[in-house]
Protein backbone atom coordinates (compact mmCIF):
# COMPACT_ATOMS: atom_id res chain seq x y z
CA UNK A 1 0.00 0.00 0.00
CA UNK A 2 1.23 3.44 -0.90
CA UNK A 3 1.10 5.99 1.91
CA UNK A 4 -1.07 9.08 1.79
CA UNK A 5 2.13 11.12 1.40
CA UNK A 6 2.83 9.30 -1.84
CA UNK A 7 -0.58 10.19 -3.32
CA UNK A 8 -0.31 13.80 -2.13
CA UNK A 9 3.12 14.14 -3.72
CA UNK A 10 1.67 13.65 -7.14
CA UNK A 11 4.36 11.06 -7.87
CA UNK A 12 1.77 8.69 -9.26
CA UNK A 13 1.03 11.08 -12.12
CA UNK A 14 4.62 11.91 -13.07
CA UNK A 15 6.52 10.27 -15.88
CA UNK A 16 9.38 8.14 -14.57
CA UNK A 17 12.78 9.57 -15.31
CA UNK A 18 13.90 6.46 -17.07
CA UNK A 19 11.00 4.89 -18.85
CA UNK A 20 11.32 1.13 -19.10
CA UNK A 21 12.60 0.22 -22.53
CA UNK A 22 10.42 -2.16 -24.51
CA UNK A 23 12.69 -4.77 -25.97
CA UNK A 24 11.18 -6.83 -28.79
CA UNK A 25 11.75 -10.33 -27.47
CA UNK A 26 9.37 -12.11 -29.81
CA UNK A 27 6.75 -12.69 -27.11
CA UNK A 28 4.08 -10.69 -28.99
CA UNK A 29 4.78 -12.71 -32.11
CA UNK A 30 4.60 -15.93 -30.12
CA UNK A 31 1.29 -15.01 -28.51
CA UNK A 32 -0.16 -14.07 -31.92
CA UNK A 33 0.97 -17.44 -33.24
CA UNK A 34 -0.61 -19.13 -30.23
CA UNK A 35 -3.90 -17.29 -30.79
CA UNK A 36 -3.89 -18.27 -34.46
CA UNK A 37 -3.13 -21.88 -33.56
CA UNK A 38 -5.94 -21.90 -30.98
CA UNK A 39 -8.37 -20.46 -33.52
CA UNK A 40 -7.45 -23.13 -36.07
CA UNK A 41 -7.78 -25.83 -33.42
CA UNK A 42 -11.19 -24.51 -32.35
CA UNK A 43 -12.31 -24.49 -35.97
CA UNK A 44 -11.03 -28.05 -36.49
CA UNK A 45 -12.84 -29.29 -33.36
CA UNK A 46 -16.04 -27.54 -34.47
CA UNK A 47 -15.84 -29.16 -37.92
CA UNK A 48 -15.24 -32.54 -36.29
CA UNK A 49 -18.21 -32.03 -33.95
CA UNK A 50 -20.38 -30.94 -36.91
CA UNK A 51 -19.44 -34.06 -38.87
CA UNK A 52 -20.10 -36.25 -35.84
CA UNK A 53 -23.51 -34.64 -35.44
CA UNK A 54 -24.25 -35.38 -39.11
CA UNK A 55 -23.29 -39.04 -38.62
CA UNK A 56 -25.38 -39.35 -35.43
CA UNK A 57 -28.38 -37.70 -37.06
CA UNK A 58 -28.10 -39.91 -40.15
CA UNK A 59 -27.97 -43.04 -37.98
CA UNK A 60 -30.85 -41.86 -35.80
CA UNK A 61 -32.98 -41.22 -38.92
CA UNK A 62 -32.76 -44.91 -39.74
CA UNK A 63 -33.58 -46.38 -36.33
CA UNK A 64 -36.16 -46.29 -33.54
CA UNK A 65 -37.49 -44.48 -31.56
CA UNK A 66 -38.83 -41.96 -34.05
CA UNK A 67 -40.87 -38.93 -33.02
CA UNK A 68 -43.54 -38.61 -35.73
CA UNK A 69 -45.54 -35.96 -33.90
CA UNK A 70 -42.48 -33.72 -33.62
CA UNK A 71 -41.73 -34.26 -37.31
CA UNK A 72 -45.21 -33.07 -38.32
CA UNK A 73 -44.94 -30.09 -35.98
CA UNK A 74 -41.56 -29.12 -37.43
CA UNK A 75 -42.83 -29.51 -41.01
CA UNK A 76 -45.46 -26.96 -40.07
CA UNK A 77 -42.97 -24.62 -38.38
CA UNK A 78 -40.24 -24.82 -41.02
CA UNK A 79 -42.35 -25.25 -44.14
CA UNK A 80 -45.96 -24.17 -43.85
CA UNK A 81 -45.22 -21.14 -41.69
CA UNK A 82 -42.55 -19.98 -44.17
CA UNK A 83 -44.75 -20.19 -47.26
CA UNK A 84 -46.17 -16.67 -47.08
CA UNK A 85 -42.83 -14.89 -46.74
CA UNK A 86 -41.30 -17.09 -49.46
CA UNK A 87 -44.22 -16.27 -51.78
CA UNK A 88 -43.79 -12.58 -51.09
CA UNK A 89 -40.07 -12.77 -51.80
CA UNK A 90 -40.68 -14.81 -54.94
CA UNK A 91 -43.30 -12.40 -56.25
CA UNK A 92 -41.09 -9.34 -55.97
CA UNK A 93 -38.00 -11.16 -57.23
CA UNK A 94 -39.87 -12.34 -60.33
CA UNK A 95 -41.23 -8.85 -60.95
CA UNK A 96 -37.82 -7.20 -60.57
CA UNK A 97 -36.19 -9.81 -62.79
CA UNK A 98 -38.74 -9.21 -65.52
CA UNK A 99 -38.38 -5.43 -65.27
CA UNK A 100 -34.58 -5.44 -65.28
CA UNK A 101 -34.26 -7.95 -68.09
CA UNK A 102 -36.84 -6.05 -70.15
CA UNK A 103 -34.66 -2.93 -70.03
CA UNK A 104 -31.58 -4.81 -71.23
CA UNK A 105 -33.32 -7.01 -73.79
CA UNK A 106 -35.23 -4.20 -75.38
CA UNK A 107 -31.91 -2.88 -76.73
CA UNK A 108 -31.50 -6.07 -78.74
CA UNK A 109 -35.17 -6.53 -79.58
CA UNK A 110 -35.17 -9.74 -77.54
CA UNK A 111 -37.96 -9.03 -75.07
CA UNK A 112 -39.71 -12.23 -76.15
CA UNK A 113 -37.06 -14.10 -74.18
CA UNK A 114 -37.99 -12.54 -70.87
CA UNK A 115 -39.99 -15.63 -69.87
CA UNK A 116 -36.95 -17.80 -70.59
CA UNK A 117 -34.69 -15.62 -68.51
CA UNK A 118 -37.05 -15.35 -65.58
CA UNK A 119 -37.86 -19.08 -65.68
CA UNK A 120 -34.28 -20.33 -65.99
CA UNK A 121 -32.74 -18.00 -63.40
CA UNK A 122 -35.56 -18.58 -60.92
CA UNK A 123 -35.72 -22.35 -61.14
CA UNK A 124 -31.98 -23.00 -61.33
CA UNK A 125 -30.56 -20.41 -58.97
CA UNK A 126 -32.57 -17.62 -57.45
CA UNK A 127 -35.50 -19.72 -56.26
CA UNK A 128 -33.50 -22.30 -54.29
CA UNK A 129 -30.94 -19.84 -52.91
CA UNK A 130 -33.34 -17.06 -51.95
CA UNK A 131 -35.80 -19.50 -50.40
CA UNK A 132 -33.02 -21.13 -48.41
CA UNK A 133 -31.77 -17.77 -47.16
CA UNK A 134 -35.28 -16.71 -46.18
CA UNK A 135 -35.91 -19.99 -44.36
CA UNK A 136 -32.52 -19.65 -42.65
CA UNK A 137 -33.46 -16.23 -41.32
CA UNK A 138 -36.89 -17.36 -40.25
CA UNK A 139 -36.85 -21.01 -39.27
CA UNK A 140 -33.09 -21.56 -38.83
CA UNK A 141 -32.81 -18.70 -36.37
CA UNK A 142 -35.89 -20.05 -34.59
CA UNK A 143 -34.37 -23.53 -34.32
CA UNK A 144 -31.07 -22.23 -32.93
CA UNK A 145 -32.84 -19.95 -30.46
CA UNK A 146 -35.25 -22.67 -29.29
CA UNK A 147 -32.54 -25.29 -28.81
CA UNK A 148 -30.19 -22.73 -27.28
CA UNK A 149 -32.85 -21.69 -24.77
CA UNK A 150 -33.52 -25.36 -23.99
CA UNK A 151 -29.82 -25.90 -23.41
CA UNK A 152 -29.22 -22.94 -21.11
CA UNK A 153 -32.37 -23.67 -19.08
CA UNK A 154 -31.28 -27.31 -18.59
CA UNK A 155 -34.20 -28.71 -20.60
CA UNK A 156 -31.75 -30.65 -22.78
CA UNK A 157 -30.20 -32.13 -19.61
CA UNK A 158 -33.72 -32.92 -18.37
CA UNK A 159 -34.31 -34.94 -21.55
CA UNK A 160 -31.07 -36.85 -20.96
CA UNK A 161 -31.95 -37.59 -17.35
CA UNK A 162 -35.24 -39.06 -18.55
CA UNK A 163 -33.31 -41.40 -20.83
CA UNK A 164 -34.23 -39.49 -24.02
CA UNK A 165 -31.59 -38.83 -26.66
CA UNK A 166 -31.79 -35.09 -27.49
CA UNK A 167 -30.48 -35.81 -31.00
CA UNK A 168 -33.45 -38.06 -31.75
CA UNK A 169 -36.01 -35.89 -30.02
CA UNK A 170 -34.83 -32.45 -31.09
CA UNK A 171 -32.53 -32.67 -34.11
CA UNK A 172 -33.86 -35.54 -36.22
CA UNK A 173 -37.43 -34.15 -36.62
CA UNK A 174 -36.04 -30.71 -37.59
CA UNK A 175 -33.53 -32.24 -39.99
CA UNK A 176 -36.10 -34.43 -41.79
CA UNK A 177 -38.71 -31.67 -41.82
CA UNK A 178 -36.24 -29.28 -43.46
CA UNK A 179 -35.19 -31.92 -46.03
CA UNK A 180 -38.82 -32.46 -47.04
CA UNK A 181 -40.19 -28.94 -46.76
CA UNK A 182 -37.43 -26.89 -48.40
CA UNK A 183 -38.07 -28.39 -51.88
CA UNK A 184 -41.83 -27.93 -51.40
CA UNK A 185 -41.48 -24.32 -50.34
CA UNK A 186 -38.98 -23.68 -53.15
CA UNK A 187 -41.39 -24.98 -55.80
CA UNK A 188 -44.06 -22.64 -54.46
CA UNK A 189 -41.59 -19.74 -54.40
CA UNK A 190 -40.48 -20.52 -57.98
CA UNK A 191 -44.08 -20.63 -59.20
CA UNK A 192 -44.90 -17.29 -57.59
CA UNK A 193 -41.71 -15.70 -58.99
CA UNK A 194 -42.63 -16.83 -62.49
CA UNK A 195 -46.11 -15.46 -61.84
CA UNK A 196 -44.56 -12.13 -60.79
CA UNK A 197 -42.65 -12.05 -64.08
CA UNK A 198 -45.91 -12.80 -65.89
CA UNK A 199 -47.62 -9.86 -64.22
CA UNK A 200 -44.92 -7.46 -65.40
CA UNK A 201 -44.79 -9.01 -68.86
CA UNK A 202 -48.53 -8.68 -69.33
CA UNK A 203 -49.17 -5.39 -67.57
CA UNK A 204 -46.18 -3.32 -68.64
CA UNK A 205 -44.63 -5.04 -71.67
CA UNK A 206 -47.85 -5.89 -73.51
CA UNK A 207 -47.07 -9.61 -73.67
CA UNK A 208 -49.81 -12.16 -73.82
CA UNK A 209 -49.87 -14.63 -70.94
CA UNK A 210 -49.65 -17.50 -73.44
CA UNK A 211 -46.47 -16.11 -75.00
CA UNK A 212 -44.80 -15.69 -71.60
CA UNK A 213 -45.76 -19.17 -70.39
CA UNK A 214 -44.57 -20.75 -73.65
CA UNK A 215 -41.31 -18.93 -73.24
CA UNK A 216 -40.87 -20.30 -69.71
CA UNK A 217 -41.74 -23.80 -70.85
CA UNK A 218 -39.26 -23.56 -73.75
CA UNK A 219 -36.40 -23.00 -71.38
CA UNK A 220 -37.42 -25.95 -69.26
CA UNK A 221 -37.79 -28.19 -72.31
CA UNK A 222 -34.52 -27.03 -73.85
CA UNK A 223 -32.34 -28.58 -71.14
CA UNK A 224 -34.03 -31.95 -71.57
CA UNK A 225 -36.04 -34.37 -69.46
CA UNK A 226 -35.42 -37.17 -67.02
CA UNK A 227 -37.73 -40.16 -67.56
CA UNK A 228 -39.18 -38.13 -70.47
CA UNK A 229 -41.43 -36.04 -68.20
CA UNK A 230 -39.38 -34.34 -65.49
CA UNK A 231 -37.42 -31.33 -66.74
CA UNK A 232 -33.72 -31.48 -65.85
CA UNK A 233 -33.89 -27.87 -64.68
CA UNK A 234 -36.52 -28.86 -62.17
CA UNK A 235 -34.32 -31.70 -60.89
CA UNK A 236 -31.51 -29.21 -60.43
CA UNK A 237 -33.92 -26.86 -58.74
CA UNK A 238 -34.93 -29.58 -56.25
CA UNK A 239 -31.55 -31.12 -55.47
CA UNK A 240 -30.35 -27.77 -54.20
CA UNK A 241 -33.16 -27.00 -51.74
CA UNK A 242 -32.98 -30.58 -50.46
CA UNK A 243 -29.30 -30.05 -49.64
CA UNK A 244 -29.90 -26.55 -48.30
CA UNK A 245 -32.63 -27.89 -46.00
CA UNK A 246 -30.14 -30.30 -44.46
CA UNK A 247 -27.56 -27.53 -44.06
CA UNK A 248 -30.04 -25.16 -42.38
CA UNK A 249 -31.35 -27.71 -39.88
CA UNK A 250 -28.01 -29.26 -39.03
CA UNK A 251 -26.18 -25.94 -38.65
CA UNK A 252 -28.95 -24.34 -36.61
CA UNK A 253 -29.27 -27.34 -34.28
CA UNK A 254 -25.48 -27.58 -33.99
CA UNK A 255 -25.13 -24.00 -32.80
CA UNK A 256 -28.27 -24.15 -30.66
CA UNK A 257 -27.08 -27.23 -28.77
CA UNK A 258 -23.69 -25.59 -28.13
CA UNK A 259 -25.19 -22.40 -26.67
CA UNK A 260 -23.87 -21.44 -23.27
CA UNK A 261 -23.80 -18.36 -21.10
CA UNK A 262 -27.49 -17.58 -20.58
CA UNK A 263 -29.63 -15.46 -22.89
CA UNK A 264 -26.59 -13.71 -24.34
CA UNK A 265 -25.22 -17.10 -25.35
CA UNK A 266 -28.53 -17.94 -27.04
CA UNK A 267 -28.26 -14.71 -29.04
CA UNK A 268 -24.69 -15.53 -30.06
CA UNK A 269 -25.68 -19.07 -31.08
CA UNK A 270 -28.55 -17.73 -33.19
CA UNK A 271 -26.32 -15.24 -34.98
CA UNK A 272 -23.71 -17.91 -35.63
CA UNK A 273 -26.36 -20.30 -36.92
CA UNK A 274 -27.71 -17.77 -39.45
CA UNK A 275 -24.29 -16.58 -40.62
CA UNK A 276 -22.81 -20.08 -40.93
CA UNK A 277 -25.90 -21.46 -42.67
CA UNK A 278 -25.93 -18.58 -45.16
CA UNK A 279 -22.26 -19.02 -46.01
CA UNK A 280 -22.60 -22.80 -46.31
CA UNK A 281 -25.65 -22.39 -48.55
CA UNK A 282 -23.84 -20.06 -50.93
CA UNK A 283 -20.73 -22.26 -51.00
CA UNK A 284 -22.78 -25.43 -51.46
CA UNK A 285 -24.70 -23.72 -54.27
CA UNK A 286 -21.49 -23.20 -56.23
CA UNK A 287 -20.30 -26.79 -55.82
CA UNK A 288 -23.75 -28.24 -56.53
CA UNK A 289 -24.00 -26.16 -59.69
CA UNK A 290 -20.64 -27.49 -60.86
CA UNK A 291 -21.68 -31.07 -60.13
CA UNK A 292 -25.14 -30.76 -61.71
CA UNK A 293 -23.77 -29.08 -64.82
CA UNK A 294 -21.19 -31.85 -65.14
CA UNK A 295 -23.89 -34.49 -64.72
CA UNK A 296 -26.55 -33.13 -67.03
CA UNK A 297 -24.96 -30.84 -69.57
CA UNK A 298 -21.32 -31.69 -70.27
CA UNK B 1 -55.15 -21.06 -10.10
CA UNK B 2 -52.75 -20.94 -7.20
CA UNK B 3 -51.57 -23.76 -4.95
CA UNK B 4 -54.23 -25.67 -3.08
CA UNK B 5 -54.52 -25.33 0.67
CA UNK B 6 -56.86 -27.92 2.20
CA UNK B 7 -59.93 -26.42 3.83
CA UNK B 8 -59.39 -25.81 7.55
CA UNK B 9 -55.62 -26.15 7.32
CA UNK B 10 -53.51 -23.34 8.79
CA UNK B 11 -52.41 -20.72 6.30
CA UNK B 12 -48.72 -20.75 5.33
CA UNK B 13 -46.81 -18.17 7.33
CA UNK B 14 -49.19 -18.28 10.29
CA UNK B 15 -48.12 -19.32 13.80
CA UNK B 16 -50.28 -22.44 13.59
CA UNK B 17 -48.68 -23.40 10.30
CA UNK B 18 -45.18 -23.01 11.75
CA UNK B 19 -46.11 -25.05 14.83
CA UNK B 20 -47.63 -27.80 12.75
CA UNK B 21 -44.58 -27.94 10.53
CA UNK B 22 -42.24 -28.13 13.52
CA UNK B 23 -44.35 -30.96 14.99
CA UNK B 24 -44.35 -32.80 11.74
CA UNK B 25 -40.58 -32.57 11.40
CA UNK B 26 -40.11 -33.71 15.01
CA UNK B 27 -42.46 -36.67 14.44
CA UNK B 28 -40.57 -37.43 11.26
CA UNK B 29 -37.24 -37.50 13.04
CA UNK B 30 -38.66 -39.55 15.92
CA UNK B 31 -40.16 -42.08 13.53
CA UNK B 32 -37.18 -42.49 11.25
CA UNK B 33 -34.31 -41.34 13.44
CA UNK B 34 -31.42 -40.65 11.12
CA UNK B 35 -33.74 -42.10 8.51
CA UNK B 36 -31.56 -44.27 6.42
CA UNK B 37 -30.62 -47.85 6.86
CA UNK B 38 -29.23 -50.76 4.92
CA UNK B 39 -26.85 -50.61 1.99
CA UNK B 40 -26.21 -47.27 0.31
CA UNK B 41 -28.01 -47.02 -3.00
CA UNK B 42 -26.25 -43.86 -4.11
CA UNK B 43 -22.55 -43.73 -3.38
CA UNK B 44 -19.48 -41.86 -4.59
CA UNK B 45 -16.12 -43.48 -3.89
CA UNK B 46 -12.97 -41.36 -4.15
CA UNK B 47 -14.25 -39.35 -7.11
CA UNK B 48 -11.90 -36.93 -8.84
CA UNK B 49 -12.91 -34.55 -11.63
CA UNK B 50 -11.16 -31.70 -13.39
CA UNK B 51 -12.24 -29.22 -16.04
CA UNK B 52 -8.98 -28.40 -17.80
CA UNK B 53 -6.51 -27.31 -15.13
CA UNK B 54 -9.25 -26.68 -12.57
CA UNK B 55 -9.80 -29.52 -10.11
CA UNK B 56 -13.51 -29.50 -9.24
CA UNK B 57 -13.72 -32.62 -7.10
CA UNK B 58 -10.79 -34.09 -5.19
CA UNK B 59 -11.40 -37.52 -3.78
CA UNK B 60 -15.05 -37.06 -2.86
CA UNK B 61 -16.68 -39.99 -1.07
CA UNK B 62 -20.26 -39.94 0.19
CA UNK B 63 -23.37 -42.07 0.15
CA UNK B 64 -26.99 -42.41 1.19
CA UNK B 65 -29.16 -45.44 1.90
CA UNK B 66 -32.77 -46.13 0.93
CA UNK B 67 -35.15 -43.87 2.83
CA UNK B 68 -32.40 -41.39 3.64
CA UNK B 69 -31.98 -37.76 2.61
CA UNK B 70 -28.46 -36.55 1.93
CA UNK B 71 -27.98 -32.80 1.71
CA UNK B 72 -24.80 -31.71 -0.01
CA UNK B 73 -23.98 -28.22 1.21
CA UNK B 74 -21.42 -25.73 0.03
CA UNK B 75 -20.86 -22.28 -1.36
CA UNK B 76 -21.45 -21.27 -4.96
CA UNK B 77 -19.25 -22.91 -7.57
CA UNK B 78 -17.70 -25.57 -5.33
CA UNK B 79 -18.98 -28.46 -7.45
CA UNK B 80 -22.23 -29.43 -5.71
CA UNK B 81 -24.31 -29.66 -8.87
CA UNK B 82 -21.41 -31.45 -10.57
CA UNK B 83 -21.95 -34.31 -8.12
CA UNK B 84 -25.55 -34.68 -9.30
CA UNK B 85 -24.38 -34.62 -12.92
CA UNK B 86 -21.95 -37.42 -12.12
CA UNK B 87 -24.76 -39.44 -10.53
CA UNK B 88 -26.77 -39.07 -13.73
CA UNK B 89 -23.74 -39.70 -15.96
CA UNK B 90 -24.13 -36.33 -17.60
CA UNK B 91 -20.43 -36.12 -16.68
CA UNK B 92 -17.83 -38.85 -16.25
CA UNK B 93 -15.30 -38.76 -13.40
CA UNK B 94 -11.58 -38.73 -14.08
CA UNK B 95 -11.15 -41.28 -11.32
CA UNK B 96 -13.31 -43.09 -8.77
CA UNK B 97 -16.68 -44.81 -8.78
CA UNK B 98 -20.24 -43.48 -8.90
CA UNK B 99 -22.41 -46.32 -7.64
CA UNK B 100 -26.15 -46.34 -8.24
CA UNK B 101 -27.80 -49.34 -6.57
CA UNK B 102 -24.38 -50.97 -6.41
CA UNK B 103 -23.44 -50.46 -10.08
CA UNK B 104 -20.90 -47.93 -11.31
CA UNK B 105 -22.94 -45.77 -13.70
CA UNK B 106 -19.77 -44.26 -15.13
CA UNK B 107 -18.42 -47.67 -16.14
CA UNK B 108 -21.49 -49.48 -17.51
CA UNK B 109 -22.56 -49.53 -21.17
CA UNK B 110 -24.77 -46.75 -22.56
CA UNK B 111 -28.01 -48.81 -22.54
CA UNK B 112 -27.30 -49.91 -18.97
CA UNK B 113 -26.64 -46.31 -17.98
CA UNK B 114 -29.98 -45.29 -19.54
CA UNK B 115 -31.68 -48.05 -17.52
CA UNK B 116 -30.02 -46.77 -14.33
CA UNK B 117 -31.09 -43.20 -15.17
CA UNK B 118 -34.68 -44.40 -15.28
CA UNK B 119 -34.21 -45.36 -11.62
CA UNK B 120 -33.68 -41.68 -10.82
CA UNK B 121 -35.81 -38.56 -10.98
CA UNK B 122 -34.15 -35.19 -11.18
CA UNK B 123 -35.51 -31.78 -10.18
CA UNK B 124 -33.37 -29.04 -11.71
CA UNK B 125 -32.60 -25.70 -10.13
CA UNK B 126 -34.68 -23.80 -12.69
CA UNK B 127 -37.25 -26.62 -12.84
CA UNK B 128 -36.33 -27.31 -16.53
CA UNK B 129 -39.96 -27.79 -17.55
CA UNK B 130 -40.41 -28.02 -21.32
CA UNK B 131 -41.62 -24.57 -22.36
CA UNK B 132 -43.59 -25.79 -25.36
CA UNK B 133 -45.56 -28.43 -23.43
CA UNK B 134 -48.39 -27.84 -20.97
CA UNK B 135 -48.31 -29.23 -17.44
CA UNK B 136 -50.02 -32.48 -18.44
CA UNK B 137 -47.53 -33.20 -21.24
CA UNK B 138 -44.60 -32.24 -19.03
CA UNK B 139 -45.59 -34.60 -16.23
CA UNK B 140 -46.68 -37.35 -18.61
CA UNK B 141 -43.45 -37.09 -20.64
CA UNK B 142 -41.47 -39.82 -18.80
CA UNK B 143 -44.54 -42.06 -18.82
CA UNK B 144 -44.96 -41.77 -22.58
CA UNK B 145 -41.24 -42.39 -23.00
CA UNK B 146 -40.72 -45.34 -20.71
CA UNK B 147 -44.03 -47.10 -20.20
CA UNK B 148 -46.72 -48.63 -22.34
CA UNK B 149 -49.52 -47.45 -20.07
CA UNK B 150 -52.82 -46.68 -21.80
CA UNK B 151 -53.85 -43.04 -22.12
CA UNK B 152 -56.42 -43.10 -19.30
CA UNK B 153 -53.92 -44.62 -16.86
CA UNK B 154 -51.35 -42.00 -17.78
CA UNK B 155 -53.91 -39.26 -17.13
CA UNK B 156 -54.79 -40.89 -13.81
CA UNK B 157 -51.11 -41.11 -12.81
CA UNK B 158 -50.49 -37.49 -13.78
CA UNK B 159 -53.45 -36.31 -11.70
CA UNK B 160 -52.29 -38.48 -8.79
CA UNK B 161 -48.76 -37.03 -8.70
CA UNK B 162 -50.03 -33.46 -9.13
CA UNK B 163 -52.35 -33.98 -6.17
CA UNK B 164 -49.41 -35.42 -4.24
CA UNK B 165 -47.51 -32.15 -4.69
CA UNK B 166 -50.63 -30.20 -3.64
CA UNK B 167 -51.59 -28.84 -7.03
CA UNK B 168 -55.12 -28.98 -8.36
CA UNK B 169 -54.97 -31.05 -11.58
CA UNK B 170 -58.19 -29.52 -12.91
CA UNK B 171 -56.59 -26.09 -12.76
CA UNK B 172 -52.98 -26.64 -13.72
CA UNK B 173 -53.15 -29.44 -16.32
CA UNK B 174 -53.75 -27.23 -19.36
CA UNK B 175 -51.39 -24.43 -18.29
CA UNK B 176 -48.04 -23.76 -19.93
CA UNK B 177 -45.03 -23.45 -17.58
CA UNK B 178 -44.85 -19.71 -18.32
CA UNK B 179 -48.23 -19.29 -16.59
CA UNK B 180 -47.00 -20.85 -13.32
CA UNK B 181 -45.36 -19.19 -10.32
CA UNK B 182 -41.85 -20.25 -9.23
CA UNK B 183 -43.18 -22.48 -6.45
CA UNK B 184 -45.74 -24.12 -8.74
CA UNK B 185 -43.11 -24.76 -11.40
CA UNK B 186 -40.97 -26.46 -8.78
CA UNK B 187 -43.90 -28.63 -7.71
CA UNK B 188 -44.68 -29.59 -11.30
CA UNK B 189 -40.99 -30.47 -11.73
CA UNK B 190 -41.21 -32.68 -8.64
CA UNK B 191 -44.40 -34.27 -10.00
CA UNK B 192 -42.60 -35.00 -13.28
CA UNK B 193 -39.63 -36.47 -11.42
CA UNK B 194 -41.80 -38.89 -9.40
CA UNK B 195 -44.29 -39.73 -12.17
CA UNK B 196 -42.51 -42.93 -13.18
CA UNK B 197 -41.93 -43.81 -9.50
CA UNK B 198 -38.15 -43.83 -9.34
CA UNK B 199 -36.54 -45.02 -6.08
CA UNK B 200 -33.96 -42.20 -6.16
CA UNK B 201 -34.69 -38.48 -6.33
CA UNK B 202 -32.11 -35.80 -6.98
CA UNK B 203 -32.75 -32.12 -6.24
CA UNK B 204 -30.54 -29.27 -7.44
CA UNK B 205 -31.09 -26.22 -5.21
CA UNK B 206 -34.81 -26.95 -4.73
CA UNK B 207 -35.49 -23.82 -2.68
CA UNK B 208 -33.23 -21.38 -4.49
CA UNK B 209 -35.02 -18.15 -5.38
CA UNK B 210 -38.18 -19.04 -3.46
CA UNK B 211 -39.76 -17.04 -0.66
CA UNK B 212 -39.54 -18.48 2.90
CA UNK B 213 -43.10 -19.81 2.90
CA UNK B 214 -42.73 -21.59 -0.43
CA UNK B 215 -39.33 -22.84 0.74
CA UNK B 216 -40.97 -24.48 3.76
CA UNK B 217 -43.65 -25.98 1.53
CA UNK B 218 -41.01 -27.53 -0.71
CA UNK B 219 -39.14 -28.83 2.36
CA UNK B 220 -42.38 -30.30 3.62
CA UNK B 221 -42.90 -31.94 0.27
CA UNK B 222 -39.44 -33.51 0.32
CA UNK B 223 -40.18 -34.92 3.78
CA UNK B 224 -43.48 -36.24 2.46
CA UNK B 225 -41.72 -37.91 -0.47
CA UNK B 226 -39.42 -39.72 1.92
CA UNK B 227 -42.20 -40.63 4.32
CA UNK B 228 -44.81 -41.82 1.84
CA UNK B 229 -42.79 -43.01 -1.14
CA UNK B 230 -39.72 -44.21 0.83
CA UNK B 231 -37.41 -42.82 -1.81
CA UNK B 232 -33.75 -42.02 -1.39
CA UNK B 233 -33.22 -38.28 -1.77
CA UNK B 234 -30.06 -36.36 -2.61
CA UNK B 235 -30.37 -32.59 -2.28
CA UNK B 236 -27.78 -30.05 -3.34
CA UNK B 237 -28.29 -26.78 -1.52
CA UNK B 238 -26.58 -23.87 0.16
CA UNK B 239 -29.57 -23.31 2.46
CA UNK B 240 -28.47 -24.63 5.87
CA UNK B 241 -31.87 -24.09 7.50
CA UNK B 242 -33.61 -26.03 4.79
CA UNK B 243 -30.99 -28.81 5.02
CA UNK B 244 -31.49 -29.00 8.80
CA UNK B 245 -35.21 -29.58 8.26
CA UNK B 246 -35.03 -32.29 5.63
CA UNK B 247 -31.67 -34.08 5.88
CA UNK B 248 -30.82 -37.32 7.59
CA UNK B 249 -27.20 -36.88 6.46
CA UNK B 250 -25.28 -33.77 5.49
CA UNK B 251 -22.00 -33.31 3.67
CA UNK B 252 -20.19 -29.99 3.37
CA UNK B 253 -18.11 -29.42 0.25
CA UNK B 254 -15.24 -26.95 0.15
CA UNK B 255 -12.57 -26.61 -2.53
CA UNK B 256 -13.62 -29.90 -4.10
CA UNK B 257 -13.37 -31.88 -0.86
CA UNK B 258 -15.88 -33.06 1.72
CA UNK B 259 -14.73 -31.27 4.87
CA UNK B 260 -17.62 -32.45 7.05
CA UNK B 261 -20.19 -35.21 6.93
CA UNK B 262 -22.69 -36.26 9.55
CA UNK B 263 -26.24 -35.73 10.74
CA UNK B 264 -27.72 -32.21 10.91
CA UNK B 265 -27.39 -32.38 14.70
CA UNK B 266 -23.70 -33.21 14.39
CA UNK B 267 -23.28 -30.34 11.96
CA UNK B 268 -24.85 -27.95 14.46
CA UNK B 269 -22.70 -29.33 17.28
CA UNK B 270 -19.36 -29.29 15.50
CA UNK B 271 -16.74 -26.73 16.46
CA UNK B 272 -15.11 -26.67 13.03
CA UNK B 273 -14.58 -23.03 12.16
CA UNK B 274 -15.65 -23.25 8.51
CA UNK B 275 -18.75 -25.30 9.31
CA UNK B 276 -19.71 -22.79 11.97
CA UNK B 277 -19.13 -19.91 9.60
CA UNK B 278 -21.17 -21.64 6.91
CA UNK B 279 -24.16 -22.39 9.08
CA UNK B 280 -24.11 -18.73 10.21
Amino acid sequence: MRSNAFWRSGEHTSIPERAPKIVPDGSARRSAARLARDAVLRMAFAVEAYCRLLVRVSRACLSQPFYRGDLVQQMDTIGVASIFIVMLTGLFTGMVLALQSAVEMERFGATVYIGRLVGASTIRELGPVLTALIVTGRAGAGMAAALGAMRVTEQVDALRTMGVDPIRKLVVPRFLAALVMLPVVTIIGDAVAILGGLLIAVLTLDFTAQLYINSVWDTLAQSGFVLRVIPIDLIQGLVKPFTFGGIIALTSCFHGLRAEGGTEGVGRATTRAVVTSSILILAADYFLTQILLAMFQW
Amino acid sequence: MSDRTPAGAPQPGSEAFEAELRDEIRRELETHGSGSGGPEIVELRDVWLSFGDHEVLRGVSLGVARGGTLCILGGSGVGKSTILRLMLRLLLPDRGEVLIEGRDISAVSRPEALALRERMGMVFQGSALFDSLNVFDNVAFPLYEHTTLPEDEIRERVEEVLSFVDLDPAVVLPLLPSALSGGMRKRVAIARAIAHRPPILLFDEPTSGLDPITTRRIDELILKLRRELHVCVVVVTHDVRSASRIATETALLKDGEIIFSGTPEEMHATEDRYVRAFRG
